[in-house]
């Protein structure tokens, strides 16, 4: 029996407790300093807009910590030393492990701006984040936010569901267009203003103000505009949060570099989660992934390592998911911003504006490389076994009504959609009825 | 827009301020006729209670309370006296019980005594209560259309809000609720003024006077339409909630309302054709058989119509369609929860011990419903007269008493509808309705549906299992990727409407265990054998 800890509460850490537990008598201990109990950082915005109390953010009853025998000790680490196998709390205490788990995740980025300590000045990332958020909207006339990313737009929801004025500034000549494709991204533009946020495109922060109680009171920005506010998000990115770990010996870059098993250079340590870093990216993903589902990829892979059945990481074919305010966003393989080389695109939306798909394939071999898609829900299984298929374009248009997963009765856009790619190049494919049997294949 | 909708409030209170004012207003005189009619009807047999209410009640001018009050006492004070007797007459002797005297003995007595204002100026007050309460309702909802901005999932402010957050109003429209629940079913000899409202409706509809029960499904309807409104603002982007709102809606209007108040018309029992034993407990008493057998053809029919409807269609169509096909889309009691109940449908309890009750309190309903229906069954083939002592000094009559009151009234009532606003808006479809374990218990273990997880795409953020109206913890499922199989699930879509990632979808699918509920490991990136994953694919 090994005693196991683990140092961050979030999505990989906890998976990797449950998976330990599953598989073997290890002792397990957690250790977050942000919350008693697990809860889903994704939801943090529901609270605010009274979707949801922070207890429904909860995936598990409080009494499953206990029955699971996973116990939960709220501290932050101060330094952690390999040697002795030993960490530092924040409490003055101490605590040994034979095998250490980091899944401390990440921290909103601020890249020294003035006035980024000032108060009423905040990320969007943390319970105590979104308590800093609640705080100060009670009297805002005006926020502005900074960073136009899904943090940034999800912000910018919160805000406007309490019908505050917002400001946000993107730094890109459209949003989020290092991501995606200008017809998305302008899709987006729309359903911002639509939203009625103050949307500056290509606007960059220069300043944060301070009024006489040392709280945000305007900012000021590269257009040589000041807008009064104050609150202010600043929403541009996250990096992992590693920086107790400066001296532990522990090979650090952006995050905690870890190999294929998720091991560190450290034997029996660990990093899993927003806070890893590959030494290599794996295929095209990104060395460091924040995502939600690679960080319970990722706890369960160290699961099976530290229960002796050593594993690699295998995050399969890429696949993402987000919501843009009304509009919903799916994609699975890869639709860069910009086609390579090699790459050809098909671009269908539909004429409201909200739904569209952008499919990008090989421009010779026509194999299928990804898909983004809008307002139309896809079945993740059928575009995985499509990319390790290697599926021409033509068979997952041929096949899309199988992969549609909108709710029943919705409007149902494949004919359309095939009209259009046959039409701009002289094929003639048409599509197949949805079937069970190809589905369940 | 803003104006239109602060109006329909006020519109709305005034209604409302009109409705309960009218249950404290109003006089009733008793003629000498009708007096002597209910005697007779009633078997009333005790010449002292007769002396007394004659003196008292007959051609006097008095309140609902006032009047009610002398028949009680005098309920009382005779049986006092016959009691004292050597030689107890226990003919004369009325046994007077809270949930029974009034609404049997009362009821009747004052039903068509009402004199003065209300009796003449029934239009009126119909427009004043019910109009205003209806023109608010739909003021309130319409100007949403606008109000909510674009279409979309539209819960901000739920838990923030007193009303749907257990808070204040949540706890004042609970004991409004509850109120007008025991008023109805226990004591409607103090609502003869609104039932007095829809008589001109139910003449028209089915020649005869409106009685509580007619009133209650008046109401029914108009506030599941006003309701259905708003889903539909609501809804807008969401077809199979427009679509489903509008048939649950339908089925509540023309089945459980229109039809049978014109099969009355002309002398056909009343009768609502979606309304499946054992949900409907009275189906097997021995007077609803023989009222329908004795009804010709069409009784027939609907003796026949009804057996079938339980033992075959109800189960086919669960195994096609899921149990939803009934219980979010034909249903009366889903048709209010889905309509009604929307806004309070956050409050279920989502929590493992909830499940556990429900698991026990819901099959324990399902076997009472067949104990008593077998009983009831029993003594009516043997021809035991039904008040007959059958053992432990307990007759078929008893057995039906008891689950009227406890199940009937008391669950579905009561509990189920008024406590909406606590418990959320299926406390009884999870914890009571028999029908609902029945159909249960064939979706779970033999049926085409199932709520598919959609691959590794969770992100576990809850609002499924927050909006579930029956506490399925639909999370729990979605984020280790497995599809959502649970008895108590009724269908309606709501999880997937408000999942931001697209993970749910509700689905009819070939019913084999590995399709229906097996989860797909690679997707969740699980796949550590890959060679084996090349070879499969």
């Amino acid at each position: 029996m090994k005693n196991v800890v683990i140092i961050g509460n979030g999505i990989a850490g906890v998976t990797a407790a449950r998976h330990i537990r599953k598989k073997s008598n290890h002792k397990i201990t957690i250790i977050s300093a942000e919350t008693d109990y697990f809860f889903s950082r994704t939801a943090l915005m529901y609270i605010f807009m009274g979707h949801m109390k922070f207890e429904h953010t909860q995936p598990y009853e409080n009494w499953f910590w206990k029955k699971n025998r996973i116990e939960l000790v709220k501290a932050y680490v101060d330094s952690v030393n390999t040697d002795a196998k030993e960490l530092v709390l924040d409490n003055g205490t101490s605590l040994n492990y034979d095998d250490l788990i980091i899944a401390t995740g990440s921290k909103p980025n601020k890249f020294g701006w003035p006035g980024q300590d000032l108060k009423a000045v905040t990320g969007m990332y943390s319970k105590q984040d979104l308590d800093t958020i609640t705080h100060y909207s009670k009297d805002c006339h005006r926020a502005v936010i900074v960073g136009g990313g899904l943090i940034g737009i999800e912000m910018a929801e919160m805000l406007v569901s309490k019908n505050i004025p917002v400001t946000f500034l993107v730094r890109e000549t459209s949003f989020w267009n290092k991501v995606l494709p200008a017809e998305e991204s302008e899709m987006i533009n729309r359903h911002i203003k639509e939203h009625h946020i103050d949307l500056r495109l290509d606007t960059n922060l220069v300043e944060i103000l301070s009024d006489e109680n040392g709280r945000a009171k305007a900012v000021v920005t590269d257009k040589g505009e000041t807008i009064a506010c104050n609150l202010v998000g600043l929403t541009a990115g996250v990096s992992p949060n590693v920086s107790f770990l400066k001296d532990s010996g522990i090979d650090l870059d952006r995050g905690v570099l870890v190999n294929r098993q998720l091991e560190t250079n450290i034997p029996n340590v660990y990093a899993i989660g927003d806070c890893a870093q590959q030494h290599q990216a794996i295929g095209e993903r990104r060395a460091i992934e924040a995502v939600w589902y690679t960080g319970r990829m990722m706890g369960e892979t160290v699961a099976r390592t530290i229960c002796g059945k050593p594993s690699e990481y295998q995050p399969g074919q890429w696949f993402n998911s987000a919501k843009f305010l009304d509009i919903e966003y799916q994609t699975y393989g890869w639709v860069w911003a910009k086609p390579r080389e090699n790459e050809a695109r098909f671009y269908w939306e539909h004429k409201d504006g909200k739904k569209c798909i952008h499919i990008n394939y090989d421009k010779d071999s026509k194999e299928f490389i990804g898909i983004n898609t809008f307002g139309i829900r896809m079945r993740h299984q059928k575009f995985d076994q499509w990319l390790h298929e290697k599926q021409s374009v033509h068979h997952v248009l041929e096949h899309l009504k199988d992969a549609n997963f909108d709710p029943e009765f919705y409007a149902q856009h494949e004919d359309e959609i095939l009209a259009k790619f046959n039409l701009e190049n002289g094929t003639d494919l048409k599509a197949k009825k949805k079937s069970w049997k190809r589905i369940f294949a | 827009m803003k104006t239109i909708k602060n109006t329909g409030y006020i519109i709305t209170f005034l209604g409302f301020a009109f409705f309960i004012g009218s249950l404290f207003v109003g006089t009733y005189k008793v003629t000498p006729k009708a007096y002597q009619q209910w005697i007779d009807n009633k078997g009333i047999k005790s010449e002292i209670f007769i002396k007394n209410t004659q003196k008292e009640l007959v051609n006097k001018e008095l309140s609902a309370w006032k009047l009610s009050n002398i028949v009680l006492d005098n309920f009382k004070k005779s049986n006092t006296y016959h009691k004292n007797q050597s030689n107890i007459d226990w003919n004369k002797v009325v046994h007077v019980k809270w949930s029974k005297t009034s609404k049997e003995y009362i009821y009747p007595l004052i039903r068509n005594a009402a004199t003065g204002w209300f009796v003449n100026h029934t239009s009126l007050w119909f427009f004043l209560t019910f109009g205003l309460t209806i023109l608010g309702g739909l003021m309130v909802f319409v100007p949403d259309y606008k109000l909510l901005g674009p279409p979309g999932i539209k819960n901000n402010g739920i838990f923030q809000h007193s009303a749907t957050n257990r808070g204040i109003i949540g706890f004042i429209t609970a004991f409004f609720f509850i109120s007008f629940y025991i008023l109805l079913y226990f004591f409607p000899n103090y609502i003869i003024n609104p039932i007095l409202a829809v008589n001109g409706v139910s003449k028209a509809l089915n020649g005869n006077p409106a009685s509580q029960w007619f009133l209650y499904g008046f109401m029914y309807c108009s506030v599941m339409t006003v309701f259905a409104v708003r889903m539909f603002i609501k809804y807008r982007h969401n077809k199979y909630q427009t679509i489903r709102t509008a048939v649950v809606l339908f089925f509540q209007i023309a089945f459980a309302f229109l039809i049978p108040e014109i099969l009355v018309a002309f002398n056909k029992p009343w009768f609502d054709f979606k309304n499946a034993w054992p949900l409907n407990y009275t189906f097997f008493f021995d007077w609803n058989l023989n009222n329908l057998l004795n009804s010709g053809n069409l009784g027939i029919f609907m003796l026949v119509w009804g057996i079938v409807l339980t033992a075959i269609v109800v189960p086919v169509m669960v195994y096609f369609y899921g149990k939803r096909w009934y219980c979010s889309w034909v249903c009366g009691c889903g048709g209010l929860a889905e309509t009604l109940g929307d806004p309070y449908r956050q409050l279920s309890d989502k929590s493992l011990a909830a499940w556990k009750i429900e698991r026990w309190l819901v099959h324990g309903v399902l076997v009472f419903a067949i104990a008593m229906t077998g009983l009831t069954l029993y003594v009516y083939f043997a021809e035991i007269p039904s008040w007959k002592e059958i053992g432990l000094g307990i007759s078929a009559y008893d057995v039906q008493n008891w689950y009227g009151f406890l199940i009937g009234s008391m669950f579905a009532g009561v509990i189920g509808t008024g406590f909406y606003p606590i418990l959320g808006n299926r406390v009884w479809c999870r914890f009571g309705c028999p029908l609902a374990a029945y159909l249960g218990l064939v979706q779970r273990f033999k049926s085409r549906f199932r709520i598919t997880t959609n691959g590794g795409q969770c992100i576990s953020c809850g609002n499924c299992s927050t909006y579930c109206e029956q506490g399925i913890d639909v999370r729990a499922y979605a984020q280790k990727g497995q599809n959502i199989v649970r008895a108590s699930c009724v269908g309606c879509g709501i999880c997937s409407a408000v999942c931001p990632r697209g993970v749910l979808k509700l689905e009819n699918g070939p019913d084999t265990g590995k399709t229906r509920t097996e989860v797909d490991d690679i997707l969740l990136g699980n796949n550590i054998d890959l060679l084996n994953m090349t070879k499969k694919k």
